[in-house]
């Protein structure tokens, strides 16, 4: 080792405040601080995963305003004007799936479950807007993002099957609204 | 795989982003979309001390669609073009082309201007500013200047816009309404950059070719047009692609080979993929809904 | 009546977890943590002149920074070379930090130690390495020729020589109507989980002890390997795989030298300390596999029968050989797959490159071992005019040929005997799947339009469950919770899963109470790891041995309590009763409490067991002295051989007649893994396996210039599959059950990669109608390829021999 010679200034911290899953959450960082990293170190939402840091893979993916971006491609401190959803935000209570959560457990989608967070956002949002998808239009809603256990095919099937639960759920709480005016049962997957 | 340290500017007006652009010089980038510049900056393949993040300033982010042009300002992300009926239906090229750039979450992100400015032989729509003769709204210190798309490029990642200077806009020339266009390329991997890649617009009157430009993805070191109205004059709109037509592609183009693929296969696609475009930008459907001419799916 | 698990398509344990945000891989891990970083070397072959690193403590927040130099004891010595064989003459490893020379670009030259990582970056940024470049060998070509040396001391590039013979080739070979030569190129890939490799290290001062959090696929094995390192009683040091987002081989390589280091360096600051491995950092410096030049020579009858196999390989191992030659071994006796050979000879030469290390991943030397052996049937059935899946019907093993013995020896040193298998049943269900013998009218169909399609097949054999051992321990709460404990880790196979409907069976509880831990060293101290396709065979049935251990322990004690006979007893959703008299029945939870007697009460159910409750028998101890406190038990599962899993796989491909670019149509598996506890999972195994397989027939290779620079280090450039590159996969099981262990297992996890490449090559080959011999084949090799055939029109398949 060798000895300790002057410092440099420590570099410049900035007070980043983030709308995130619906709530507003602050942390000091660096202007350089990369959105995935600020979400998974600084905001303790490690739920987000970081794959290859070059915007290739899409673990990292997060919505942004509703659509899908990746967080490895976007700094913190670009995202404060903006309304951020994360895994957590889709559905964080293993008890309570969200519609694509349910499809992904019912049609073995995962294996490792890395990558997987990314899809759950991806196709979360891709619903939003085709929520009636055949399995070819499910795959090409999926091709940005890189699997290595699945082969995907699961992932089709689980991008079809979560369209039905939507359609399912939506009926249901109508259902319910009608009947009992009760509360709906817990959408997790409507997005904030 | 982090970005080194840089200072984060965050100008409000253009003015504020060019006059930041002026102190820094050499070492300020300008970010907008991000989604080539982060990964650069994450690899450390550049360190630039500067960063001006123009996302804050107002009024970059419309759409305009005039009676001669589309014209985007600089923050218009692909997606927001890609979804922007009315410049899909003046323009209908741009949706053709902007399907293949990248992936929906890369689209969501990117600007079309970024990727313009950025200037990669292997970006869509470089080539299309350049079919469609397209203009270049640029801000610098002593004022507002247009760049013909033409005289932008330079050579790969080179272009003419000084370092102060900052893209404010660009503006796509309207095609006349009969001329029927195309766009193909052929990645690897869907969303991958092209192998090769081309755009081509077909005038037709009374179903004869009386004009025809191809411009090219990835196998021309500079977005430029090859015009095939010589080859191509008075052919029979829906007949079978002549040879002199992938003949003349051939000789135009000047790809490289890589890893992916030899040069004589580059060359051998951007010939082939003219010949399917065209083919496609002539079949008898009207292209009343812009979507229909679209062909954006790969060869195979 | 309870529901039986095994066997059924149980939705996964782990899934609500790790969908939900809540999975804990290892960056998840340690919030707050010192991070690593590493100046890796960018040259393929250098010595170090100089480190200096003055200018790296400039950076605010730089905690320490070390070169070899700075290394102590144990952990400044060569890396272990894990799997010694006597073949392997000329062993190398590297070190934790690289010592006077580097031998592959990415190898670890410095460590820095810093507040974050980007602070870590910056500092190694800063850090100046003078090297002097020294020749560089790069490729399986380069190597053999051996004009210049990886070390100087490994004459000929060569790290291990092998050869193994049964039967007299030569004269076989001689006496043989027909034979054919072929060379064959396969390129390197690499294992490519989505999450790289990381380790976090935790020094807990107060007690002098160590907690190491890896990445990894073994935690046992790292937990001996860095007690080893550092000096320390083992008893000090205990291993977690977390949540590990993938493997597929690389991660059970170990230790790697940031497993080392890392710990080390924790100890030495008295500081958590952890490295995540970036994208960059896992293709330069994690493993690869699959380059090997092949060359076979083959005799055969007039009918295709074969008489004789002669085949010859040079394997890529990279700059180091800490995994010993585990992969060619594997390539040399694997190749044989369904087929009897007639007299077989199989050498190979594992050569040192200037490249990152090789070893293993998932198919682990098959898939090259596959492809010389199914090329090679293609190429006597083109011979011959045969038809391909005829060929290789003639050829099979039988049915009542099992168990057999092909005279090897295999990898884990044991003979290499076939347990089981029907290779014509599996044959004659994928020609149906694919419809083989309607392909002739698909063609000219296609043809028609034209188009061009191909037919290609691929038939493997896959040793599974090797030993030596796994372990299973299994606890009863006295909520009626069941811990289930095994120690090899876990990827993403559902092991939580398969582990838990195994013992919700064996046991007779409800899958919902079986909680399953994997590779924790804390609760398992005896594993071995998790690789070729042992998980389920090896944990499998040492869970089912524990479970049952547990259930008997349960049913003595509750005919006590009952005051029946144990034979009587039956165990149904966590309920002991009597066969027959469901009302005399006894919760397993309770017998959990009376198993343990208790001093002192904490809630009302251990109320029951302290010492003034209930009746006892004064003359006897509370606890008898054949028995144990506690409703648990464990045992372990050590089999003499490998079980011998199978498969067929077929598919339909077009090739553009123009651009030559490459689809796959239809892609068909017939899969025989035995007993298959979780279809589901096992159907989830083929199809991560196949598209493992189609990356690397089609799209990934490892692309290193002639100076040892990888080209393509970034998922930009390595081509990994996306779904819009994957087929479609039709899959048909089969279950011959492995009668080697009571469940009947084989193992699944690989399977799906191995037969891909020589299945995409013959079907290319099928639609082109020349020889396809090098793979992964890309639309541009493809094209040039043509382009050759159309200059020399009379293609010549193979070189054919004289008779």
């Amino acid at each position: 080792m060798s000895e300790q010679t002057t410092d440099t200034p420590p570099e410049q911290l900035l007070r980043i405040s983030l709308r995130v899953n619906g709530v507003t959450r602050t942390a000091s960082a660096p202007a350089r601080r990369l959105l995935s990293d600020f979400l998974r170190h600084d905001l303790g939402l490690t739920g987000t995963h970081v794959g290859c840091e070059h915007g290739v893979c899409g673990a990292c993916t997060v919505l942004v305003d509703g659509q899908p971006v990746r967080a490895c491609l976007m700094f913190a401190v670009s995202a404060q004007r903006h309304e951020v959803t994360t895994i957590e935000g889709i559905g964080n209570d293993p008890e309570n799936l969200s519609p694509v959560q349910q499809a992904f457990t019912e049609c073995h989608a995962l294996q490792c479950g890395f990558c997987t967070p990314g899809f759950v956002t991806t196709i979360t949002a891709y619903l939003e807007d085709n929520p009636d998808p055949t399995p070819e239009q499910a795959r090409e809603a999926i091709s940005g993002n890189l699997c290595r256990c699945t082969g995907y095919q699961n992932i089709v099937s689980a991008v079809c099957r979560a369209a039905e639960i939507r359609r399912d759920r939506s009926d249901r709480t109508e259902i319910d609204q009608l009947v009992d005016l009760g509360t709906p049962d817990g959408e997790g997957g409507s997005r904030a | 795989m982090k970005p080194g340290p840089f200072v984060h500017h965050a100008p409000t007006t253009v003015d504020e982003a060019v006059a930041v652009l002026g102190e820094v010089g050499h070492d300020g980038k300008v970010l907008a979309g991000g989604q080539s510049l982060i990964p650069v900056l994450s690899m450390r393949l550049a360190t630039p001390g500067h960063l001006v993040d123009i996302n804050g300033v107002a009024g970059l982010d419309a759409v305009h669609v005039t009676d001669t042009a589309v014209r985007i300002g600089a923050l218009v992300r692909h997606a927001g073009l890609e979804q922007h009926d009315e410049a899909a239906t003046a323009l209908p090229l741009l949706r053709q082309a902007l399907r293949n750039v990248a992936h929906p979450a890369i689209r969501n992100r990117g600007t079309t201007v970024g990727s313009i400015a950025h200037a990669d032989p292997a970006g869509e729509m470089p080539s299309v500013l350049v079919l469609t003769d397209g203009v270049l709204e640029a801000v610098g210190p002593g004022g507002r200047r247009e760049i013909a798309a033409t005289d932008f490029f330079l050579g790969p990642l080179e272009t003419t816009l000084a370092e102060d200077e900052l893209v404010e806009a660009v503006r796509f020339t309207r095609f006349a309404p009969a001329t029927r266009t195309a766009f193909l390329e052929s990645s690897r991997r869907h969303g991958d950059y092209a192998l090769a890649g081309v755009a081509v617009a077909v005038d037709v009157a009374d179903g004869v070719v009386v004009g025809a430009r191809a411009g090219f993805v990835s196998v021309t070191p500079v977005p430029s047009v090859l015009d095939l109205t010589p080859v191509l004059g008075g052919w029979d709109a829906g007949a079978p692609v002549p040879d002199e037509v992938t003949d003349a592609v051939r000789e135009f183009v000047d790809p490289e080979g890589d890893i992916h693929a030899t040069a004589d296969y580059r060359r051998m696609l951007a010939a082939e993929l003219t010949r399917r475009a065209l083919a496609t930008a002539t079949q008898p459907t009207p292209a009343a809904d812009p979507a229909s001419t679209t062909a954006h799916e790969s060869v195979a | 009546m309870s529901t039986r698990q095994f066997g059924e398509r149980v939705q996964r344990r782990e899934d609500p977890r790790l969908l939900t945000g809540n999975g804990r891989y290892l960056d998840d891990l340690g919030l707050g943590a010192l991070s690593a970083a590493f100046v890796r070397s960018p040259h393929a072959h250098a010595r170090i002149v100089d480190i200096d690193i003055d200018d790296a403590w400039e950076v605010d927040g730089v905690e320490a920074i070390y070169t070899w130099e700075d290394l102590t004891g144990r952990v400044a010595e060569p890396l272990p070379v894990l799997i010694p064989h006597p073949a392997l003459t000329h062993p190398r490893t590297g070190y934790c930090l690289a010592k006077d020379e580097v031998n592959h670009v990415g190898e670890a030259v410095v460590m820095v130690i810093a507040r974050d990582r980007y602070l870590a970056e910056d500092a190694a940024q800063r850090i100046r390495v003078t090297y002097e470049s020294l020749p560089v060998v790069v490729g399986v070509e380069a190597a053999r020729a051996a004009q210049t040396l990886v070390h100087d001391d490994a004459p000929g590039n060569i790290a291990a020589h092998l050869l193994q013979e049964v039967g007299d080739v030569t004269a076989a070979m001689e006496a043989a109507p027909n034979t054919l030569t072929i060379d064959l190129e396969i390129e390197r890939s690499a294992c490519m989980p989505m999450e790289g490799k990381g380790v976090f290290a935790r020094w807990d001062a107060d007690e002098g002890s160590l907690r190491i959090y890896s990445s990894t696929q073994t935690s046992t094995g790292v937990r001996a390997a860095v007690a080893a390192k550092l000096g320390m009683p083992l008893a000090k040091v205990e291993c977690i795989a977390p949540d590990v987002g993938g493997g597929f081989g690389v991660k059970i390589m170990h230790p790697w030298p940031e497993e080392v280091l890392v710990p080390w360096a924790a100890r030495l600051l008295g500081r958590d300390v952890k490295w995540t491995e970036d994208r960059r950092e896992h293709f330069i410096s994690s493993s690869h596999e699959r380059g090997q030049l092949q060359q076979v020579t083959v005799g055969f009858d007039d009918d295709g029968h074969l008489l004789a196999l002669d085949v010859q390989f040079w394997h890529d191992n990279g700059a180091y050989t800490p995994y010993g030659i585990i992969v060619p071994i594997i390539t040399a006796t694997q190749l044989l797959g369904p087929y009897k050979p007639g007299a077989y000879r199989v050498e190979f030469w594992s050569l040192f490159t200037n490249t990152v290390l090789v070893t293993p991943y998932r198919g682990a030397g098959r898939p090259q071992g596959c492809y010389a052996m199914e090329r090679t049937m293609d190429a006597v059935a083109a011979h011959l005019g045969i038809d391909r899946a005829e060929v290789r019907a003639r050829n099979f093993i039988q049915p009542e040929e099992m168990p057999y013995d092909h005279g090897l020896m295999f990898q884990d040193g044991r003979p290499l005997k076939y347990d089981s298998g029907d290779f014509p049943a599996s044959l004659a269900k994928l020609k149906a799947l694919v419809g083989w013998d309607d392909f002739a009218a698909y063609r000219e169909e296609a043809a028609a339009q034209g188009r061009r399609v191909g037919l290609g097949i691929g038939c493997y054999v896959e040793g599974t469950g090797v030993g030596p051992y796994e372990g299973g321990h299994v606890h009863v709460e006295t909520s009626g919770r069941v811990n289930v404990a095994t120690g090899l880790t876990t990827q993403g196979q559902g092991h939580q899963t398969v582990l838990a409907q195994i013992v919700a069976d064996e046991l007779g509880v409800r899958i919902e109470d079986v909680h399953v831990t994997t590779g924790d060293t804390r609760r398992m101290a005896y594993a071995v790891g998790t690789f070729a396709s042992r998980g389920a065979v090896m944990s499998g049935n040492a869970v089912a041995l524990a479970a049952k251990a547990v259930r008997a322990k349960a049913l003595r004690i509750a005919a006590d309590a009952l005051e029946v006979s144990a034979d009587d007893l039956q165990i149904e959703d966590g309920v002991i009763s009597v066969k027959g008299a469901p009302g005399t029945s006894i919760a397993l939870s309770t017998v959990a409490v009376l198993s343990n007697p208790l001093r002192y009460a904490f809630d009302e159910s251990s109320k029951a067991a302290t010492q003034f409750a209930g009746t006892f028998d004064p003359d006897k101890p509370p606890v008898a002295d054949d028995e144990e406190p506690g409703l648990e038990g464990q045992d372990f599962y050590s089999p003499t051989q490998a079980t011998f899993a199978n498969g067929m796989h077929a598919a339909i491909v077009e090739t553009d007649p123009v651009t030559a670019e490459i689809r796959i149509l239809r892609y068909c598996v017939i899969h025989d893994c035995g007993v298959m506890i979780n279809p589901m999972i096992v159907e989830g195994q083929v199809h991560g396996g196949v598209a493992q397989g189609v990356g690397g027939a089609l799209y990934e290779r490892m692309a290193y210039d002639e100076s040892g620079q990888l080209l393509n280090a970034s998922f930009m450039d390595f081509l990994m599959p996306y779904a819009s590159e994957v087929p479609h996969v039709e899959t048909d099981h089969l279950e011959t059950p492995s009668p080697l262990n009571p469940l009947g297992l084989k193992g699944a996890g690989e399977a799906g990669t191995i037969p891909v490449t020589a299945v995409i090559a013959s079907a290319i080959e099928d639609a082109e109608g020349f020889p396809v011999r090098s793979m992964p084949i890309s639309p541009s090799e493809l094209w040039e390829l043509r382009r050759m055939h159309a200059q020399s029109p009379v293609p010549v398949p193979a070189q054919e021999g004289s008779r």
